[in-house]
């Protein structure tokens, strides 16, 4: 019997989840639009509904209506398989976040809005972002096109060059938290956020999120100067909704990952004064609002910078950001071990 | 020897180490970006709101009636010589009996086309105008699909009897 609310429990909250990032991720099309607009001395979409909020229905009918098209020679799987494990990928990332302090009792035990909480959080995340590269390479090799290639291969030699900085950038936190475990890494942050404990580690770990999301200034895989479209150059109709969509998919994920592992998760000042259920509200509300602002980040840096140079961007992440990881695990790992 | 100070001294100077690292620069132009949200455009949003024109636009041409609704329009051919882009056309014709309320003079334009894709809207086909005739008005001539559709002839032209109908062309009456 308890079983069987603690699974309907975390069935709802996986469905709640999915619409969530959804709506986010297709609020974010329009938010996007709008940013760039405003800083452009532009006014942004306007037109569909008040102010231009039916924008995204409008923009997913017009995807789901375009012709579907297929270039000759590619692989008919692969070509289709592609954009889905794009999508996938970027659906599963936010499964390990917890979205709320242990507060919900069901059967005497005390559960976390969060659908699984397994004690190797932070590599999940890492193993799901990897994941994530391969729709893209096999959409991009799928589709018989040198551009889409080129930008296939752009993308998976970015992702990792960039994983081995990000994943080292936050060693410090696990050495801090003295776990793996998302909830026991955001509990650690209950007197003191991340963000000011190791501040370089949140800078290598920003930019490589950028970097791991292919957005501006590094978004070289579809570089459209270059390749046309990039990987997704062959695309169209719903399946090239589905890559573009995964983008902001991904880009929501990777701020609820930044401000959990950096910024408190639900934490915020003042916490533990409050009555437990509203500071769980609260606190709910507080990570939206920390997500939002990141995603507000990843658009205001998309209208700031202009694209990297390929090999700029390999200087970096090789040269710059891998050997600073490394001094950054060297030194927090001294700091953890005699003090 | 020097022709010209325009010429712009370049120098290919090591960037310093804050140069190098870029992340001044970056907050710089967020900087920059975010200003730029705060600021009001300059946007007009067309077809509800319309940016105020000067007295003597020049815009799509009227052929004007007078007072009892009669074209004045005598298919003279004036402003059809006076235009410089030849976007004129005329055929004349002369007035039967019985038609005295819909011309003023005894001749009459039977065809009066202009090509709004040749038409420089410089006006002066107005100023070439003896009788009081064309005008140019502060409409702006919309978008079409099919070239054809450029080519407004005498019925898009000539302004409507009813005295609501009217075009005001007062602004841009000159003394003449």
């Amino acid at each position: 019997m308890i079983l069987a609310s603690v699974i309907t429990f975390k069935l709802a909250l996986a469905a709640i989840l999915f619409v969530i990032t959804l709506g986010i991720a297709a609020y974010s099309t329009y938010f996007e639009r709008k940013v760039a607009a405003f800083m452009q001395d532009r006014i942004g979409p306007n037109r569909a509904g008040p102010l231009g909020l039916l924008q995204p229905i409008a923009d997913g009918v017009k995807m789901i209506f375009k012709e579907e098209h297929r270039p000759t020679g590619s692989n008919r799987i692969l070509f289709i398989l592609g954009p889905s494990i794009a999508m996938l990928t970027a659906l599963m990332t936010s499964a390990v976040i917890p979205w709320s302090p242990k507060f919900f009792e069901i059967g005497g035990q005390k559960y976390a809005l969060q659908i699984a909480d397994i004690n190797v959080g932070i590599l999940y995340i890492f193993g799901v972002l990897s994941l994530g590269v391969y729709g893209i390479l096999i959409g991009g090799w799928s589709s018989n096109n040198k551009y889409s290639l080129l930008g296939a291969v752009r993308a998976s030699s970015q992702m990792i060059s960039y994983e081995l900085a990000m994943g080292l950038s936050i060693i410090p936190i696990i050495l801090g938290s003295e776990s793996l475990q998302m909830s026991a890494i955001v509990e650690s942050q209950h007197e003191v956020w991340n963000i000011f404990k190791y501040p370089l580690g949140f800078l290598i770990f920003l930019i490589c999120a950028f970097a791991e999301t292919n957005r501006t200034p590094f978004d070289l895989p579809e570089c459209e100067t270059e390749l046309v479209g990039g990987y997704h150059t062959e695309y169209t109709s719903m399946k090239l909704g589905f890559f573009l969509f995964s983008e902001y998919v991904n880009m929501f994920a990777s701020s609820a990952v930044i401000s959990t592992l950096f910024f408190g998760g639900y934490h915020f000042p003042g916490m533990s004064l409050l009555p437990a259920g509203v500071a769980v509200l609260i606190g709910v509300a507080v990570l939206f609002a920390k997500i939002i602002f990141f995603i507000f980040f990843f658009m205001w840096i998309r209208w700031t910078i202009p694209r990297f140079r390929y090999d700029q961007l390999m200087h970096l992440g090789w040269q710059v950001l891998m050997p600073l990881a490394i001094i950054l695990v060297v030194v927090y790992g001294a700091i953890f071990s005699f003090i | 020897m020097q022709l010209t100070n325009r010429s712009k001294q370049v120098s290919n100077k090591e960037m310093t180490f804050s140069e190098r690292m870029y992340l001044p620069a970056i907050v710089g132009g967020l900087r920059v970006t975010f200003s730029h949200m705060l600021k009001k455009g300059a946007t007009v949003q067309y077809p509800e709101q319309v940016r105020e024109h000067s007295d003597v636009f020049r815009g799509q041409h009227v052929l004007k009636r007078d007072a009892e609704g009669r074209e004045n329009c005598t298919a003279c051919g004036l402003c059809a010589v006076a235009c410089p882009a030849e976007a004129i056309t005329i055929v004349a014709g002369e007035r039967q009996k019985g038609e005295e309320h819909l011309y003023r003079e005894e001749k009459y334009a039977v065809e009066y086309d202009i090509n709004m894709l040749r038409c420089i809207f410089c006006g002066l086909c107005e100023e070439a105008c003896p009788k009081d005739a064309i005008y140019l008005t502060d409409r702006i001539v919309t978008s079409n699909y099919e070239r054809s559709d450029f080519i407004f002839h005498k019925e898009d032209l000539v302004e409507k009897v009813a005295l609501e109908g009217r075009i005001d062309i007062s602004k841009r009456k000159k003394d003449k």
